[in-house]
């Protein structure tokens, strides 16, 4: 019964949120700041993460693909495969989930627990929206641009330890890399991001906006938007792949 | 003018609110008194839609809020300005952000005409040179003059105080408390004030309604509450510290 209970209250602060802004600018202006907030800053530990990622996957790959059979290029070409169907997809929008949506949740939490959002609410403003909206917006904007950073972050990675440590020569990598390419792969997971987005976004803001209490509730609706934007993330993966792969 | 018809409001059974009925006058500091858990805080967030409450009226000047769909509510919202415990000033924005923040949203005031408008609100709360601060970096009788600086700079019809002296020292206090007042004359607006701070009463209270487990328990002013024949408002005020004069006669 209780998840009903989310489900429905999670549909109706969707609702508030999608109602006609108060001033197209300001939220124009928010989206501008929340990009910058939840998107730029988060570049960093972005770039971090896919370029060991795509140098662990080339070797893994390497060794566990040492056959007479299999041609070197495989490497390369398993790697990009990796990378961009999934890795780069998925596994930054979980990590995106873990920083960008505790930020959204703690940061809206703490405005409802000390009457910030009780505030907006009496001045009129439609406190879902101006709070949640542009943040939906800016993640669903800005995170594709992260993930196709990723992707090439995450394949020169693979190219780095390639050259590094001599497990596929160089230009047997680079062909795995080109061969076969197909631009729906691309988009594919361009379509799963904007989802993740739309889900860590939302779901942390849900948690936020919804916070009763104080500190120790703030905490604990930061840890709650991690924990099921994660799980969502898992879940619509699975759903997405089987509907843009099957 | 706003008035109150008969509020009705229970939390799992307990019943907080049992059928309040009230007025509270246009161009005079109207204040709701009670112990800590009387109702009056609940009673302050159902008359401006922050709880629904489980039956009764609130009006606007005629205007039925209670009846009202959310957006008509968030018309009548923009004429109300409030003042909250915390002060709740936005933590993201400078002080002159959070005075022109209701500007920026439902005006169509240019930049330069805002500024001048924050400027007038700051100046007009005895506040100088703090309009590039945050709120963290403001002390807490600070923060509650910025709260009613960004409460009037759309020249509300409606001002509502939530326990305005709360956490204040008594100079502060008294600050703020003459500054309700002095913004209600000058404004006509019409305030409510929640508070259970007697020096308050005493100093700004033109009607005083006192809340007694989820009653209306007495209503007067300030000039005859001293002399109200009410054993439990009596006994509010002798634990507020205010001496009561037939104690003084009894001395």
């Amino acid at each position: 019964m209780k998840l009903f209970y989310h489900i429905g209250r999670y549909l109706i602060l969707i609702g508030a949120i999608l109602q006609k802004p108060e001033k197209a600018s300001i939220y124009r202006h928010q989206i501008i700041v929340e990009m910058d907030h939840l998107g730029i800053q988060s570049l960093g530990i972005v770039a971090i993460v896919s370029v060991f990622m795509g140098a662990v996957v080339t070797i893994q790959t390497a060794f566990n693909t040492d056959h007479p059979l299999l041609p070197a290029y495989a490497i390369g070409f398993a790697t990009r495969q990796a990378i961009i169907l999934e890795f780069s997809p998925t596994v930054i929008s979980l990590i995106l989930a873990g920083k960008v949506g505790s930020r959204i949740a703690s940061e809206i939490g703490t405005m409802r627990v000390t009457e910030q959002i009780d505030a907006l609410e009496i001045m009129g403003v439609n406190a879902a929206g101006y709070l949640i909206l542009p943040k939906i917006i800016a993640s669903m904007i800005i995170n594709p641009v992260l993930v196709i950073i990723s992707m090439f972050l995450g394949i020169l990675g693979g190219w780095v330890a390639s050259a590094a440590t001599g497990v596929v020569p160089l230009s047997n990598f680079v062909y795995g890399i080109l061969f076969e390419f197909s631009q729906f792969d691309i988009y594919y997971a361009i379509i799963k991001t904007i989802t993740f987005a739309f889900i860590i976004a939302s779901v942390s803001g849900y948690f936020g906006y919804y916070t009763k209490g104080g500190a120790l509730e703030v905490g604990h609706s930061s840890t709650k938007a991690v924990v099921f934007s994660s799980i969502y993330i898992i879940l619509f993966n699975l759903i997405l792949t089987q509907i843009l792969l099957a | 003018m706003i008035s109150v018809e008969n509020i009705r409001k229970s939390f799992d059974n307990v019943s907080v609110l049992k059928g309040i009925s009230l007025e509270f006058e246009q161009g005079k500091t109207n204040l709701i008194i009670g112990q800590s858990g009387s109702g009056k805080t609940v009673l302050m967030k159902c008359l401006v839609g922050l709880l629904e409450a489980d039956s009764g009226n609130v009006y606007y000047d005629e205007r039925n809020f209670s009846a009202m769909s959310f957006q008509e509510r968030r018309a009548i919202r923009k004429e109300l300005g409030m003042l909250f415990q915390g002060a709740a000033l936005f933590d993201s924005m400078t002080v002159e952000e959070n005075v022109i923040f209701p500007l920026k949203m439902f005006t169509t005031m240019t930049r330069g005409e805002m500024q001048k408008r924050a400027e007038f609100c700051l100046e007009r709360v005895d506040l100088h040179q703090v309009e590039h601060m945050y709120p963290a970096d403001l002390s807490g009788g600070m923060k509650k003059r910025v709260a009613i600086a960004r409460a009037i700079s759309i020249n509300p019809k409606y001002l509502l105080c939530d326990e305005p002296n709360s956490g204040l020292d008594p100079p502060t206090a008294l600050i703020i408390d003459q500054l309700i007042r002095d913004i209600t004359k000058e404004f006509n607006t019409t305030t409510v004030v929640n508070t259970h701070d007697m020096k308050s009463v005493m100093e700004i209270g033109d009607k005083v309604a006192f809340i007694y487990q989820g009653e209306l328990g007495w209503q007067g002013s300030r000039h005859n509450i001293m002399t109200a024949n009410n054993r439990e408002l009596n006994k509010f005020i002798s634990a507020s510290g205010v001496v009561m004069p037939s104690e003084i006669s009894r001395k």
